[in-house]
């Protein structure tokens, strides 16, 4: 990365007069306008209102007025976070030309920042998926190769930002959500802990594990964009009302004890050149000071399935609401309950409507002990487990992704094969804790390999600590 | 045949109230009744995508001092649920209540001496309104319906009783106990006919002396005391008529039809009653803190049973008076204040069931906006014991200082309606009536008991038209007797 | 351990779900969520008696706030959203079932 390219340089210049925001987001729109058509990362374009808050940024700069730590940069927005006026699609036929009557909390966060966002990218549907092919409007490709996906749900996200469309983006992470495209696509890409980040304006799709989280080509770019939408909410009852701990700048690893996940790593189907890397990655760590050793936590064996449980469950409540009453699509029908269900069944994908049936049945009468309230124990497992090696341990290690990008139409026949490349993500997301994949080199393909760092409730501070490391590893 | 004699009625009430607070339950929208449709609306309130509840600190203090005041416990914790189903009325096609962790539980209200047990009382909020075109505005026949989501979001707290409640009187007086419970706590307006209050009732029948329960029947839909009544009494008789012809009664929900006086059975789409209730994941625990818990103590105010005890005590009222003086938290406010300035507390409660509550009645007035202060009212009361005023001028003195801001002292002067008792003027005007009535006086002397009393009203009337409605009736009496001697 | 659900029980569910789903969309979905849900016997068949639910990963209580009033949107936006608007209100088709 060049200082010119990185979120990081592009403020410093546009805060010093350098470079107006203006040139910069031009730049990226032309990037955009190159690109999109081949890899179709967005949903839409923001270019009238990117010019004009660059133009109010630029005039502030001249003004003489502290632009904010994200001066000028151009920050790509998952089509999941509501944008006042502008389309939020969530890619689904649902909700296509909805324009939202509010702003969500971390885009507010970001326009204060003098961030610019610049594009709506697109999605599996509702961020139900883990390749973006279940988008209502067509699949993103992977920049690195065409042919294959760039994971998903924010596979836009991650493919904008591997694409140079702008150094910056927002995604949102269920289940691995950010973090398995960013490892697909070669860039950094961070959940943080639950209820750290304000879902306000974050459209559901599982409300107690999604989380929003930045993605980046680099980890300080990643750490700039997280610092600037984190903190308490008003708005957000499930918001952390502490403020965080700054992530500060330290790569200091020496005498610090980080645990490679065995039920991560061994897991079902792992490429052995993923694994490898992992093993690198520790190896570099080790040298560099860390005392590295391998650690069980037992009942991440159970995560997958406890996850497509609960999510379903949560998912086929928030999904209700989209009935062809207030909003979005209707199909007529004579009489309201038909109206609803006929919507439904037009502006839903297969896969919305697999979950919503997996979690409507989850929750029916007779089923719910067995299935939501059996899984909602397996979470407790799970943090405990996570406590008991995080009393040895100040991070984990694991891969993020078993595999490299598969190829376009690979798994869509298959859900459960699809459901098992978020395997290394999803007990995060169950715990609550953070976590962040880092890229770490290619794989057997040639395609990118992501790292993740994995660290407690609240523990970004270590975990960016680590996260820089891996990145000084020459993979 | 009427057998129904031989059943009992086992009755349990769920009572919905809206609580009054400023604003919505999980919103800043007014909760304010009677707006433009849809003006109190925001993201939160219509289940935009993306929107998200936080609870109002208001609704959990009205809970906690309803529980203080229906002797609930309240447990550690308390969550919400989300009731998953589909309406229109419902912006998130789910509704935010509790479940099986309700902020108040095991509480009672004790009814003529009988204590109505108290299951729980929860929060939850209420749905919008829909207005139903074409079809004479009926639901089934309308062409369409149009949805107004100002009340979606408004905070109700529902309040279910034990089935201890065994007959439509014994169900009204519930009511009527609780309404007056939670007026004067100031958590609602408890207005049935403007539906901030709302009554379900469950009611099943047994044979007298078994256990065993009947099949339980849901009736709805009942907006005022009477139509609860009249719809119990109802249900009652249609139950132990199917029981009599040996038909089953079917576990249903009932509509109470008001012009009809009849139930009927709704209508419900296949399934709907599987709720897959779980927490709610958008919000977190409840958990009142001892502080909230003593503020809670601290805001309930004398309640309506010992209010009435202490006045039928204190000022020699009967219980029937105590008790419709009381069952209007600010008629009772009103009073009190009255008599804390100085006026008889028999006297004012007289007063106060009288023209004044009739004024409030028929003008829908609460006695809190009345022209006159209960100072004014005092003052009144004091014109009438002193003499100044007969009662009959202090009625129209009463009805006139209700309808526009004038006290009665100023108005007795300015009309110079001061009573006279002063014997020798009295005395003078009882000769020149009974002079100008000599035949009248003549039927008196000359008839029987009977017409004896009925002359002896017309003079006595006459007597008091030519003073003006002012004599002192006392005196003018005493006068009038020893002339008819 | 096998989990096969029927094309009834599917239709039901879809029913509460107000999904208006298509026989081949039924037929598919009864074998997808049989495979999901034999995916999940692992779970379910976990011995977790005195286990408490973790509903919030990250635990709070009394998230509450004051009772204060906050602007409420414009009706000419909020109606412009929807599918179909009369009189100041949302227009729906008939409504042939009663609110529960």
């Amino acid at each position: 990365m060049t200082a010119t390219s990185t979120a990081v340089g592009i403020a410093g210049a546009v805060r010093s007069g350098e470079r107006s925001a203006r040139s910069v987001v031009e730049e990226h729109l032309a990037v955009i306008a190159a690109r999109d058509a081949e890899l179709h990362a967005c949903n839409h374009v923001m270019v009238d209102d990117a010019l004009a808050t660059a133009d109010a940024v630029d005039a502030a700069v001249a003004r003489g007025e502290d632009a904010g730590p994200l001066a000028g940069v151009p920050v790509v927005l998952k089509d999941n976070l509501c944008t006042r006026g502008v389309p939020t699609t969530c890619s689904s036929r649902i909700l296509d030309g909805w324009r939202p009557p509010y702003t969500a909390t971390v885009v507010e966060r970001l326009l204060l920042a003098g961030g610019i966002p610049v594009a709506k990218a697109n999605l599996d549907e509702f961020a139900m998926g883990s390749s973006t092919e279940n988008s209502a409007f067509g699949p993103t490709r992977n920049p690195h190769d065409t042919s294959r996906v760039p994971g998903g749900s924010s596979g836009g996200s991650a493919a904008a930002v591997a694409a140079g469309y702008a150094p910056l983006a927002l995604g949102s992470d269920t289940g691995g959500s950010i973090r398995q495209p960013a490892a697909l696509c070669g860039v950094v890409g961070v959940k943080p802990t639950y209820g750290r980040v304000s879902r306000f304006g974050l459209v559901a799709f599982a409300s107690s594990l999604d989380q929003i989280g930045p993605l980046a080509t680099t980890v300080d770019d990643a750490a700039l964009l997280l610092e600037a939408i984190w903190g308490p909410d008003a708005m957000d009852s499930t918001a952390i009302p502490s403020q965080p701990e700054a992530l500060g700048g330290d790569t200091d690893i020496a005498g610090m004890r980080i645990g490679i996940v065995e039920e991560l790593t061994d897991v079902e189907g792992i490429a052995p050149e993923v694994k490898a890397a992992v093993e690198r990655a520790a190896a570099g760590l080790d040298a560099a000071g860390a005392r590295v050793e391998r650690v069980s936590v037992p009942s991440c064996a159970y995560g997958l399935s406890a996850y497509y449980l609960i999510a379903p469950a949560e998912a086929s409540s928030n999904l209700a609401r989209y009935d062809g009453v207030r909003y979005g699509l209707r199909v007529d029908a004579a009489d309201v309950a038909e109206m609803n269900a006929k919507t439904r069944d037009a502006g839903f994908g297969a896969e919305v409507k697999r979950r919503i049936m997996l979690g409507t049945y989850a929750l029916s009468a007779g089923y719910y002990d067995a299935y939501y309230g059996q899984a909602q124990k397996v979470r407790t497992l799970i943090i405990r487990d996570f406590a008991q090696a995080y009393e040895r341990f100040d991070v984990l290690l694991s891969p993020t992704s078993p595999t490299e990008a598969f190829p376009l139409g690979a798994k869509t026949a298959d859900p459960l094969a699809m459901y098992l490349s978020d395997v290394c993500t999803i007990p995060t997301n169950l715990a609550g804790h953070s976590a962040m994949s880092v890229p770490f080199g290619t794989g057997a393909e040639g395609l990118p390999v992501g790292v993740q760092v994995l660290a407690p409730a609240q523990g970004e501070s270590v975990m960016f600590r680590v996260a820089r490391a891996v990145e000084g590893i020459v993979a | 045949m009427t057998s129904s004699n031989v059943y009992e009625a086992v009755i349990g009430l769920e009572v919905h109230v809206e609580l009054a607070t400023t604003t919505k339950l999980f919103c800043g929208c007014a909760n304010e009744f009677g707006a433009e449709p849809n003006t109190h609306v925001c993201p939160v309130c219509l289940g935009l995508p993306g929107s998200l509840p936080v609870l109002n600190r208001r609704v959990v203090d009205f809970a906690l001092r309803l529980g203080e005041a229906l002797h609930f416990d309240v447990p550690p914790s308390s969550i919400f649920h989300r009731k998953n189903y589909f309406y229109p009325d419902m912006p998130k096609d789910y509704q935010v209540s509790q479940y099986d962790a309700p902020i108040c539980v095991d509480g009672w209200l004790e009814v003529d001496g009988d204590r109505i047990g108290i299951e729980r009382a929860h929060m939850e909020e209420d749905t919008g309104k829909t207005t139903h075109v074409g079809g004479g505005g009926r639901i089934h026949d309308a062409a369409h319906s149009l949805v107004d989501y100002n009340r979606a979001g408004v905070p109700l707290m529902e309040i279910v009783s034990r089935p201890h409640i065994r007959s439509a009187e014994q169900a009204r007086d519930y009511v009527g106990e609780l309404r007056a419970v939670l007026e004067a706590i100031g958590v609602s307006d408890v207005k049935m006919e403007e539906g901030s209050m709302r009554v379900d009732a469950n009611l099943s029948l047994r044979e007298v002396g078994s256990e065993i329960l009947g099949t339980k029947v849901e009736v709805k839909n009942m907006n005022s005391l009477r139509s609860l009544g009249r719809a119990i009494d109802h249900e009652i008789a249609r139950q132990a008529r199917m029981l009599d012809a040996g038909e089953r009664v079917l576990q249903e929900t009932r509509h109470w039809d008001e012009a009809a006086g009849v139930t009927h059975g709704m209508r419900s789409k296949e399934g709907s009653s599987d709720y897959r209730y779980f927490p709610e994941p958008d919000l977190v625990p409840v958990a009142p803190t001892q502080q909230m818990r003593d503020a809670a103590r601290a805001a309930v105010p004398e309640l309506p049973a010992a209010k009435r005890a202490r006045l039928v005590e204190e000022w020699g009222i009967s219980e029937s008076d105590a008790r419709v003086l009381v069952e209007s938290a600010a008629l009772a406010r009103y009073a009190e204040a009255a008599v804390l300035a100085g006026a008889l507390g028999k006297d004012v409660a007289n007063w106060c069931l009288g023209e004044v509550l009739a004024h409030c009645n028929e003008h829908g007035l609460s006695a809190e906006v009345l022209p006159l202060a209960p100072d004014g009212l005092a003052e009144l009361v004091g014109l009438v014991a002193d003499g100044t005023l007969s009662r009959n001028l202090a009625k129209e003195v009463l009805r006139e200082c209700l309808t526009r801001p004038v006290r009665p002292r100023q108005l007795v002067e300015e009309r110079g309606l001061a009573q006279v008792s002063d014997e020798g003027e009295l005395a003078a005007l009882v000769d020149e009536v009974l002079g100008a009535n000599a035949a009248a006086v003549q039927e008196w002397r000359d008839g029987d008991d009977k017409a004896r009393k009925r002359k002896r009203g017309f003079l006595m009337g006459e007597v008091m038209k030519a003073s003006k409605g002012k004599g002192n009736p006392q005196v003018l009496n005493r006068l009038l007797d020893d002339r008819l001697r | 351990m096998s989990t096969r659900i029927s094309w009834d029980q599917v239709r039901h569910v879809a029913n509460l779900a107000r999904l208006a789903l298509a026989d081949d969309e039924v037929a598919g979905l009864a074998d997808d969520l049989g495979v999901i849900l034999d995916h999940a016997q692992d779970v379910a068949a976990l011995d977790l008696e005195g286990i408490p639910p973790t509903a919030h990963p990250i635990p709070l209580e009394n998230v509450l706030r004051p009772d204060e009033v906050r602007p409420s949107l414009d009706r000419a936006e909020v109606l412009a959203a929807a599918p179909e608007a009369e009189d100041g209100r949302f227009r729906v088709p008939r409504i042939m079932g009663d609110a529960p």
